[in-house]
């Protein structure tokens, strides 16, 4: 495997960070989309980190927020959607403090989006060189156009593509070539933060795998935080070290892939597991009772309170639950569980 | 693009001039009208000749024009002289031929009418696309709307308001001809500004009314652009905003309005026929409205056939260029 050449805005970055310290830290972020029919906090002081190499997979329902949290780590968020706070720092950089100008600049080169579509996510009447060019061109000056080149096809021999994909148009690749190439793209400057957004759910599971295989290996490579969203929970549990489950805007459990799926401890993670089809003991497929609140008129108190098997108790009914640190790290928000890991019934 | 494609445009281009010379040659060959009857028939009226002379005389034409042999001999004879540009002499302006006709009033037309379009074209594009794009200036995006409203308005509509208004009322330019009467034609600077002050309104009334349309489809096709992925994914690779106006969405928006100026290029000649006849421009149009007048048939059909391979020649190379724009065509 050809490795990415070094480049001067790679080698330029704070590469010796310490192992310890997370490069990425997201702390209370808030978005909140003014529609029409009311104000929809699709996030909701959401906080995590992560480690360089190390890869999260966020799940969750649809309109759950994942991937509202993506487009706000991104300052992507497009109106009547706004960032109301928070910070998302990525090394030493709090992407939210940057002027439009600097968070441009931040975008592929601190961190990266890979994008959901990847069908239509290459201009149709530009060489993908060209669309791989623009990207370097825009972040890194006084660059030989020779240079770039050979750092463009690096990329795509990294992600198992010809380099002779450098002269094509979109038009004439398949569905996963074109998310290979945008893999490419996403890694082009090295960023130390990648975010996928569903980045297989366009493809057949046999180019599903091959994908993601994809993206260990580049991530392993230059040792990025890497977060997939998706809800393929079999795919995250093959792809990812960490799991992060979402619930109407909010973080409710994180922790190690091995212990949510041999002990989730929030009962939506609980539900979310046990959902999952499984091969030894065929049965009657469960679901999940009851629908994904809306944004527009969540429950009071915990958002989950409805669906929970847990009883409707007062303080369920009243109050948020506030995330909690377990002994072990992993992360729950649940009126279950108290700061010592308790669970009081 | 391959040899097969090109061949094939071509021959298509060929099909259609050929089928535009056939239905010239026989649609006036079903009017149960003669021109030269017609034109001699006059001439009898006023110059006192007697009937037979004018039998003679037109049956002589006859000969001289090929109108005696049999009408499948007429129509090789025909499909010939086309490919030697040879549409026949003018009746009215004998003896021009009616190449001569066209080839003296072609610049005019060319230069008004091919000069406003790529104008209204140009200008329409630019602001329909700046009028869509959210992170253009507000003063900016709002510059296309007195265009929008003036859309529909016909040229003949507007040449007239403006010969009233700003030639009639104000007296700011001239009322209408190619040049001031009694200047002579020369390669002087001040005949070249006399000559651009005879344009400016025929133009004016040629942009004004189109200028919108153009700004209306461009907008829409810019809204339904912005939504596409790669806009997107452009901006999620942090490229500046000139580039992904310019590379990711005019070109891709683009593409509909290339279709639709080709499609704009048919309509043109109809245009010419009102605005040069308003104007008094010694164009096309006013070439084609003084031959119905004076029933010259062969200036007519000439016009008409010289319009229609001019446009589809327009068509075929538009054919050419729109594969350049949209790698996609090449593909199929």
């Amino acid at each position: 495997m050809v490795s990415l050449v070094m480049n001067s805005a790679a080698s330029a970055k704070p590469a010796a960070m310490s192992a310890s310290q997370p490069v990425l830290r997201v702390n209370n972020l808030e978005v909140t989309y003014y529609t029409d029919l009311g104000r929809a906090k699709a996030l909701d002081s959401v906080s995590f980190s992560l480690k360089a190499g190390q890869k999260l997979g966020m799940v969750g329902e649809s309109g759950s927020g994942k991937s509202t949290l993506a487009l706000a780590m991104m300052r992507m968020i497009k109106p009547p959607g706004r960032i109301e706070g928070g910070e998302v720092i990525v090394g030493d950089t709090d992407l939210m403090s940057l002027n439009d100008e600097g968070m441009r600049a931040a975008r592929l080169d601190k961190i990266a989006y890979i994008p959901q579509g990847a069908m239509n996510s290459l201009n149709p009447v530009m060489r993908i060189g060209a669309q791989m060019m623009d990207a370097v061109k825009s972040h890194v000056r006084g660059e030989r156009g020779s240079a770039i080149e050979d750092r463009c096809t690096a990329a795509l021999r990294s992600v198992d593509l010809d380099p002779g994909v450098f002269r094509m148009y979109a038009h004439e690749l398949s569905g996963g070539m074109k998310q290979r190439v945008c893999i490419a793209i996403g890694i082009l400057l090295r960023p130390s933060v990648i975010i996928a957004d569903e980045p297989t759910s366009a493809l057949d599971v046999v180019t599903q795998r091959q994908v993601m295989e994809t993206i260990n290996r580049v991530q392993a490579e230059i040792n990025a935080a890497v977060i997939l969203i998706g809800h393929d929970m079999g795919l995250m549990a093959q792809a990812v070290d960490q799991v992060a489950v979402m619930y109407a805007g909010r973080l409710v459990e994180m922790s190690s892939v091995r212990e949510m799926f041999t002990d989730p401890k929030h009962p939506y993670s609980q539900a979310l597991i046990s959902s999952l089809p499984n091969l030894d003991t065929k049965g009657v497929f469960r679901g999940i009772p009851g629908l994904a609140p809306s944004l527009l008129r969540l429950p009071s108190g915990c958002a989950f309170h409805p669906r929970c098997p847990h009883g409707h108790e007062g303080l369920q009914r009243s109050v948020r639950p506030e995330p909690v640190t377990l002994p072990g790290g992993r992360m729950v928000a649940c009126h279950l569980y108290n700061e010592d890991g308790h669970r009081h019934e | 693009m391959n040899i097969r494609i090109v061949a094939r445009r071509l021959l298509f281009f060929v099909l259609v001039v050929w089928a535009a010379s056939t239905i010239v040659f026989f649609i006036p060959r079903l009017s149960p009208r003669n021109a030269i009857r017609e034109r001699f028939g006059e001439l009898a009226r006023t110059g006192g000749f007697s009937p037979a002379d004018v039998e003679k005389l037109i049956a002589s034409m006859q000969q001289q024009f090929g109108l005696d042999k049999p009408l499948l001999e007429q129509y090789w004879q025909y499909l010939g002289n086309i490919l030697r540009m040879d549409f026949g002499y003018s009746l009215s302006r004998y003896p021009m031929t009616v190449t001569d006709v066209i080839a003296q009033s072609l610049p005019w037309t060319i230069g008004l009418l091919l000069v406003t379009t790529v104008i209204s074209f140009v200008l329409g594009t630019i602001l329909g696309a700046v009028a869509a794009w959210p992170k253009a200036p507000g003063w900016l995006r709002s510059t296309a709307t007195p265009f929008i409203l003036l859309t529909g308005v016909p040229p003949v509509i507007m040449g007239i308001l403006l010969l009233f208004f700003i030639g009639f009322r104000l007296k700011w330019l001239p009322l209408g001809g190619a040049y001031s009467v009694g200047i002579v034609p020369t390669w002087s600077w001040s005949f070249f500004i006399d000559l651009m002050e005879h344009q400016i309104l025929p133009a004016l009334s040629l942009i004004l009314g189109s200028v919108g349309g153009w700004v209306l489809s461009m907008r829409g096709m810019g809204i339904t652009i912005q939504g596409e992925d790669y806009v997107n994914f452009a901006e999620h690779k942090g490229l500046t905003g000139r580039r992904i106006f310019r590379d990711y969405y005019l070109r891709n928006a683009l593409l509909p309005q290339v279709t639709g100026l080709a499609l704009a290029l048919g309509t043109v000649v109809t245009s010419a026929v009102v605005v040069e006849g308003l104007f008094g421009l010694p164009g096309i149009g006013t070439a084609l409205n003084l031959a119905i007048r004076a029933n010259d048939f062969p200036v007519i059909y000439g016009i008409v056939l010289f319009i229609t391979i001019a446009i589809a020649l327009l068509m075929t190379l538009l054919e050419f260029v729109y594969p350049l724009l949209d790698p996609r065509i090449r593909a199929n």
